[in-house]
């Protein structure tokens, strides 16, 4: 099954309730799958930072220290805010690579949950509010997000196997169904010089995608293009930087629900995640239609 | 729960479930343990907000009136029932179907009457894909659009649809018959256009008057039916399965 949500907001008005809005929408689907959950937020952009959300699953032994090593090492100011097991790390965007790679080297037990100028990615094992409240993922600003709760069918239950996932810089995707031949996809990607962090299908179709955006296509474009080079059961939410996409497969037996208002886009696997969002009583409620691209962007 | 939730004021006034006070199990099981003959003839659901198998296995000739959206398997395995859901239905509205009728005033999700055996099921809005996917036997009437693969292995049943169809309409269709006023994409493995004999004309004005449909005329529709060559294994076919 799996469950997925995802909010973009048009009312600047609801930003600093996007995270307590997508948490609820997430929690609602919790019976879609109990594995892991995780939530992408897209916050209010800054001139002068950029983002690495980093995963450990030893945060005391790994963390400590880490703040002023970094700083150190790339000869830059660095902030870390650390939230359960993972943690925020900021500093300048033109040191963002850099550190990325320092960080690694530095913490070699470390993942990276995704870059760049805005995103912020949790995830773990576990139900959405577990996931949600370890994270105090209510509190949270910001103009977009997708969230996903899990129930595993290609890949392990693990930390990393669980959704979004990010393989650009703010670029990320959440997934309900299985792809068949993501593996070939992988191997391809692979030889392009894209990374991949482990043997899961949807991993694929994120790496996919940025594959097609570094190219110089657009969301929309990237997204047309999963309908001919993936094969399986597919309905993908996709985030970017400023913008909101969702595609589903040609057969179209992955349920999926939209919703748009003044205020907001808003996307569900199924109509309860989206019945307490405000005026949704009068919103323009929609099944998306097989094989067709919807994206939306600030 | 509080027992003060349950209305109920006189015979003929409706029992209401306020779905954000009561369980869904509370509602399903009060319909369950309906006596033949009981005088709750009328139910009435509030805050249904997606809820899947609202007013699931109901035996009893009783209406129930749903007031919002369902989710998954809305008036499932219905024998008898007259259920209204003014609102939207999630996948699987009305699956076996037995007999009663169900209908639906917004838009009906993927797979709607599916393997129904009896019964009538209209969909005021649009429905999606795999509409009366292997339908036994369930009448469906449609006043928008159906999506692609509907009728899929349809067995029998009258399947109506006023607006369009998607594509692979009735693929390896048996002996259901497929009435569509707008346009098909396309037809599935075995599917073809029929003549409109008299008796199929009067036998569509019997559902039309049956869902409440006016101003439009069984002339305005196309019939499409098995073409009956894939029933028995030939290796000329195949290719089309």
């Amino acid at each position: 099954m799996c469950g997925i949500v995802g909010l973009f907001l048009k009312d600047k008005s609801l930003e600093p309730q996007l995270g307590a809005m997508l948490s609820q929408m997430l929690i609602s689907l919790s019976d879609r799958g109990p594995d892991s959950a995780g939530i992408a937020i897209y916050g209010a952009p800054s001139k002068n930072e950029a983002k690495i959300t980093i995963q450990s699953a030893k945060p005391d032994r790994d963390f400590r220290g880490l703040e002023a090593e970094l700083a150190k090492a790339i000869g830059t100011p660095v902030t870390i805010a650390v939230k359960s097991t993972h943690a925020v790390v900021r500093t300048t965007p033109a040191k963002i690579d850099e550190a990325r790679e320092t960080i690694q080297t530095l913490r070699p037990d470390i993942r990276i949950m995704g870059a760049g100028d805005v995103v912020e990615i949790y995830k773990e094992v576990g139900l959405p509010e577990a996931v949600v409240d370890r994270f105090d993922v209510r509190k949270m600003t910001g103009t977009h997000g997708i969230g996903h709760t899990r129930m595993a069918t290609e890949s392990a239950v693990t930390t990393m196997g669980a959704h979004p996932f990010s393989t650009g810089a703010d670029q990320c995707l959440v997934h309900n169904g299985s792809l068949s031949n993501h593996n070939n996809v992988r191997r391809e990607l692979i030889r392009e010089g894209m990374k991949f962090e482990t043997e899961n299908d949807t991993e694929v179709a994120a790496a996919y995608l940025s594959s097609q955006m570094a190219h110089g296509k657009n969301l929309g474009e990237a997204l047309e293009g999963t309908l001919s080079d993936l094969d399986g059961f597919f309905t993908f939410v996709v985030g970017t930087k400023n913008g909101f996409g969702v595609v589903r497969d040609p057969i179209a037996c992955k349920p999926a629900v939209m919703a748009e208002t003044d205020q907001y886009v808003a996307f569900g696997s199924e109509y309860r995640a989206l019945t307490k969002l405000p005026g949704i009583d009068n919103a323009r409620v929609w099944e998306p239609e097989p094989a067709t691209v919807y994206f939306w962007e600030h | 729960m509080p027992a003060t939730t349950l209305s109920k004021t006189a015979a003929h006034d409706p029992r209401v479930f306020d779905l954000d006070q009561l369980s869904l199990r509370e509602l399903n099981q009060a319909l369950h343990n309906l006596a033949p003959g009981s005088n709750e003839t009328a139910w009435e659901v509030l805050n249904p907000k997606g809820s899947h198998s609202v007013a699931v296995g109901v035996d009893q000739p009783v209406a129930i009136d749903v007031r919002g959206s369902v989710g998954y398997y809305c008036g499932g395995m219905n024998s008898g029932s007259t259920i209204t859901v003014h609102g939207s239905a999630g996948p699987g509205v009305g699956e076996n179907m037995m007999s009663g009728s169900i209908t639906i005033k917004g838009d009906a999700s993927q797979y709607a009457g599916a393997t129904g055996k009896g019964g009538l099921l209209v969909i005021e809005g649009n429905a999606s894909s795999r509409c009366g996917i292997s339908m036994k036997g369930i009448d469906i009437v449609v006043h928008g659009n159906i999506g692609h693969m509907s009728a899929f292995m349809a067995q029998s049943g009258n399947l109506v649809v006023l607006g369009d169809a998607g594509d692979a309409l009735g693929d390896s269709i048996y002996e259901a018959r497929l009435f569509v006023r707008g346009k098909v994409d396309s037809l599935g493995a075995d599917c073809i256009a029929k003549e409109m004999r008299a008796e199929h004309l009067e036998l569509l004005q019997g559902l039309l008057d049956r869902a409440g449909v006016t101003g439009v005329k069984p002339s305005e529709f196309k019939r499409y039916g098995s073409a009956r060559t894939l029933y028995n294994f030939n290796i000329d076919n195949a290719d089309a399965y």
